[in-house]
């Protein structure tokens, strides 16, 4: 990412110089400032844990036996992780065309269930590859009009569609509930209401050696292409120039609505695709379980990777450990369920309260004035 | 804290008297100020008598606002003084200057639209007890507005009110703190010509009866010959002219606001190389909303010849920045079409491709670059898609590196660092960087809008030179700027744009200031 200045002749090589050590400057408080905050943000929690009367100690070495330890623990983690990296692109990928969309619960849920839902009538009538392409179909071309919803409300009708996909949610997960405790309801379920079960010949087998799921190879697999996609190709370019400023994108003629309705529909497509392996590959059914909070952990996901598709994998694989632990933190310590949110929300606010320091750190004195004063 | 207590303590006092509150006598003498290498201010001199209305009169950028923002103590000024009834006063803060009865009403409003009158006036207040005894406030407001002869409904929410509405709230506002300096920041451009007439005819009346001394910025004469009893006129920075009113026409007034013809007629040696060619944009009965939702383009026709400099003047407010909008897609039009070279135009991305139709809006950071991309991807913006720097749907990083190398050394940018973010840049070398990427290939037709604002004489200057030599080399210009000089410097034909219409149009060897700025002031 950072490259050495070449040597540009003449007079301007100092400047030149001077310009590539501001930059480098401003890559390394791209690393600093997110590892400071998760210092601080360690420290905060520490402070939490003695106020009742716990060992922090014994706290972080828990979450390294229960996330990282062995294989056994390794599997745990990326089990959580899968959905997070996916539902963490429904972040990602409208954040670059400027949009906050918090909603990718919402999506993840949605093509869950219709993922299920799908699936009965052709239940032992499609050969299971056939049916779980056809799942897979359904759960992202719902999760992406969900979300595309969102996109299209906000070029079309000005609603904000931070609040738009979040109150879309809420619709999403009742809808479900509508129908898996109603019309499709599973007669045999009786304490859980579910959809029919897919059936385990039918449900995604592990990655070969393992007990992860596939969703982890598709989540790696969309990160790189979005990636791909955000940097090497003539629509990326086009959403980080809406994302950066959409003035400046309607005056270079750029098909701002559109370029918007793209970047929500792939988001909304990852976090479909995320409910299709929650249901194909864990639960083999639709059901509540289905609203686990991974699209919710999964805004935390994006905002630490800095939206960087690149990023999302270790920072989901950190917050998949962290949910792993939580049994282990649970059984060992006494301590309640929602210990690890107030971890997450601690991480939170100061991962944003961290943000306020980028340009201030003591360090950006080391690049001088090179760079010229910020044109404010 | 000590002022804030003297300026409680000075409140509370008067208010029991407030009726025989006098209106003050403001005096400055000699205030300078100098932003950087701009001389805003140069050793102005005013007076406003009490009881009187003075307008300030003055062109954009003309002084008139670091003026009032001096007296007012958001600026410190270099040098000069403030005498208020014949009393030297330091203003420090805004703080200070409430303290000593100077209040102001500005463009935009500072009411709290979730509050009704009632309460906007009441928290205003410097010494707004912890707890409000709304029956007793209650009581005191009515007892003021009774005494005022202006009335605003007192329930209702400040969102819910006119814009006319909301400027009497603010006058009244000053006026139930007892300021009786008010300093009027343009109060009529948002309102209604029966709404400007009720504003500025109470601020008279109140005025007339001794009860306050008011200073009203505006650049419309009309308010100037119906409101105000005296004038002062500033031109870059300077105290022009002025004085009583009734003793200056229109005309002189114009003629000082813009200034005598600073460079003799067809001493620029720089006229088009010859005749200007065929039409190159025209603009039929363009119609569209500001912001406000208000009809801001009121059907403006106009006509670009290839090989020729249309320059645009108008006080800013008039339509100018809506019409670039319309231009570049920004703004959708509400009637109207746009034809370059007789087909018409749409603002997509193939259109600005295809007629070479390309442009330097203002303040390039909002309008034509992206902070957050390097220098390389803003100079990319228009031609990334494209071959060379694009092979299909895949970008080609090290064509867009290897362009921006050249034009940053072609366009002398700073620092010469293609991967520099855009916001490390300082202004001038921002909109060398759109310069850069908008006219280093062939132009048809180029839109200028105020294109060198809050630029140094270096940038200046060579950005107007650049805007010559595209004229030269045959694209039709449309120049848009509030500052008249630059447009009788660079145009081969002058328009004046009023009220969303354009109202003048005169050859530039023909242009009389006088009457042009006439025009732009709404007569």
């Amino acid at each position: 990412m950072i490259r050495a200045a070449p040597a540009s002749a003449g007079l301007l090589a100092g400047e030149a110089r001077a310009a590539a050590l501001a930059r480098l400057v401003r890559a390394l408080e791209l690393v600093l400032v997110p590892a400071a905050a998760l210092l601080l943000a360690a420290g905060l929690f520490a402070l939490f844990l003695l106020a009742l009367g716990r060992s922090p100690g014994q706290f972080f070495e828990l979450v390294w036996r229960g996330a990282f330890a062995s294989f056994f623990s390794w599997q745990n983690t990326l089990q959580r992780a899968a959905p997070l990296i996916l539902a963490a692109l429904c972040v990602a990928l409208p954040a670059r065309a400027g949009l906050l969309v918090i909603g990718g619960e919402g999506a993840l849920v949605l093509g869950g269930f219709t993922a299920a839902a799908i699936a009965i009538p052709f239940l032992g009538l499609l050969p299971a590859p056939l049916l779980l392409l056809l799942m897979a179909l359904v759960a992202t071309a719902t999760g992406a009009a969900w979300i595309g919803f969102a996109g299209w409300l906000r070029q079309a009708r000005g609603v904000n569609e931070t609040i738009a996909t979040l109150l879309l949610t809420y619709i999403a997960i009742a809808t479900m509930n509508f129908f898996v405790e109603g019309p499709l309801r599973d007669p045999a379920s009786a304490n859980k209401p579910s959809t029919l079960p897919i059936g385990r010949e039918t449900m995604i087998g592990p990655i070969p050696g393992t007990e992860v799921h596939w969703g982890l190879a598709a989540g790696l697999f969309a990160c790189f292409a979005a990636w791909i996609l955000a940097t090497r190709t003539t629509t990326g370019f086009a959403l980080s120039v809406v994302g950066g400023n959409a003035r400046a994108a309607l005056a270079q003629g750029l098909p701002v609505g559109r370029l918007v309705l793209l970047a929500t529909g792939l988001g909304g497509a990852a976090a479909g695709l995320a409910g299709f392996f929650e249901v194909a590959a864990i639960h083999g059914q639709a059901n509540a379980s289905l609203a686990a909070g991974y699209g919710f952990t999964a805004i935390l996901v994006s905002f630490l990777a800095r939206h960087h598709p690149l990023a999302i994998p270790p920072v989901a694989i950190l917050f998949g450990g962290l949910a792993a632990a939580g049994g282990l933190v649970q059984r060992r310590m006494g301590l309640p369920d929602a210990t690890m949110l107030v971890l997450q929300g601690i991480l939170f606010v100061t991962l944003l309260a961290a943000e306020t320091l980028r340009g201030r750190l003591p360090l950006s004195g080391l690049a001088g004035t090179s760079g010229g004063s910020p044109a404010r | 804290m000590s002022t804030a207590l003297a300026a409680a303590l000075a409140t509370a006092a008067h208010r029991g008297a407030a009726a025989a509150l006098r209106a003050p006598k403001l005096e400055v003498a000699g205030m300078s100020k100098r932003f950087g290498s701009l001389q805003a201010l140069d050793k102005v001199d005013l007076l406003v008598r009490p009881g009187t209305v003075h307008a300030l009169l003055g062109e954009n950028g003309a002084g008139k606002s670091t003026l009032v923002k001096c007296i007012m103590g958001f600026y410190r000024a270099d040098e000069g003084s403030v005498v208020l009834d014949d009393r030297e006063v330091a203003i420090a803060s805004p703080r200070d200057a409430r303290a000593l009865g100077i209040g102001m009403v500005y463009q935009h409003f500072t009411l709290v639209p979730s509050l009704t009158g009632a309460e906007n006036l009441v928290i205003a207040r410097a010494d707004t007890p912890l707890v409000i005894d709304w029956r007793r406030e209650r009581e005191r407001l009515e007892a003021f507005l009774a005494r005022m002869p202006l009335q605003v409904p007192l329930d209702r929410r400040a969102g819910e009110l006119a814009a006319g509405e909301k400027q009497k709230l603010e006058l009244l506002k000053l006026l139930y703190l007892d300021q009786r300096f008010l300093i009027l920041d343009e109060p009529t451009s948002v309102l209604t010509p029966d709404e400007a007439l009720e504003v500025l005819g109470f601020v008279r009346r109140m005025a007339r009866e001794g009860a306050v001394s008011v200073l009203l910025i505006t650049h419309k004469f009309r308010e100037v010959q119906a409101f105000a009893d005296e004038v002062t006129i500033l031109r870059r920075g300077r105290r022009v002219g002025g004085g009583a009113v009734g003793e200056l026409s229109t005309d002189t007034m114009a003629a000082l606001m813009v200034g005598e013809r600073q460079t003799a007629p067809g001493s620029r040696g720089d006229r088009a190389p010859g005749p200007p060619g065929p039409v190159a944009l025209e603009l039929a009965g363009l119609v569209a909303e500001g912001d406000r939702g208000a009809l801001a383009l009121d059907g403006v026709n106009l006509e670009v010849r290839a090989r020729e400099i249309v320059g645009v003047a108008g006080v800013s407010g008039n339509g100018q920045k809506e019409l670039v909008e319309c231009l570049f897609g920004q703004r959708p039009l509400r009637d109207g079409r746009i034809f370059v070279k007789g087909e018409p135009f749409e603002p997509t991305r193939e259109a600005f491709a295809r007629f070479a139709l390309r442009g330097l809006p203002e303040q390039p950071l909002e309008n034509a670059a992206v902070r957050r991309l390097t220098v390389a991807e803003n100079l990319a913006l228009r031609s990334f898609d494209r071959p060379p720097l694009a092979r299909g749907i895949w970008l080609d990083r090290k064509a867009i590196r290897a362009r921006a190398k050249e034009l940053i050394e072609r366009y002398r940018i700073r620092p010469p660092d293609p991967d520099t973010p855009l916001e490390f840049l300082s202004g001038g070398n921002v909109q060398r960087t759109v310069l850069a990427r908008e006219l280093s290939e062939p132009v048809e037709v180029l839109v200028v809008a105020n294109p060198c604002f809050g630029l140094d004489f270096a940038s200046t200057a060579d950005i107007r030179a650049e805007i010559l030599a595209q004229r030269d080399r045959g694209a039709a210009v449309l120049l848009i700027s509030e500052d008249l000089d630059e447009i009788l410097e660079l145009a081969d034909r002058i328009l004046v744009l009023s009220a969303g219409k354009i109202v003048h149009a005169v050859e530039r060897a023909a242009a009389d200031r006088t009457a042009i700025g006439r025009h732009m002031a709404g007569h």
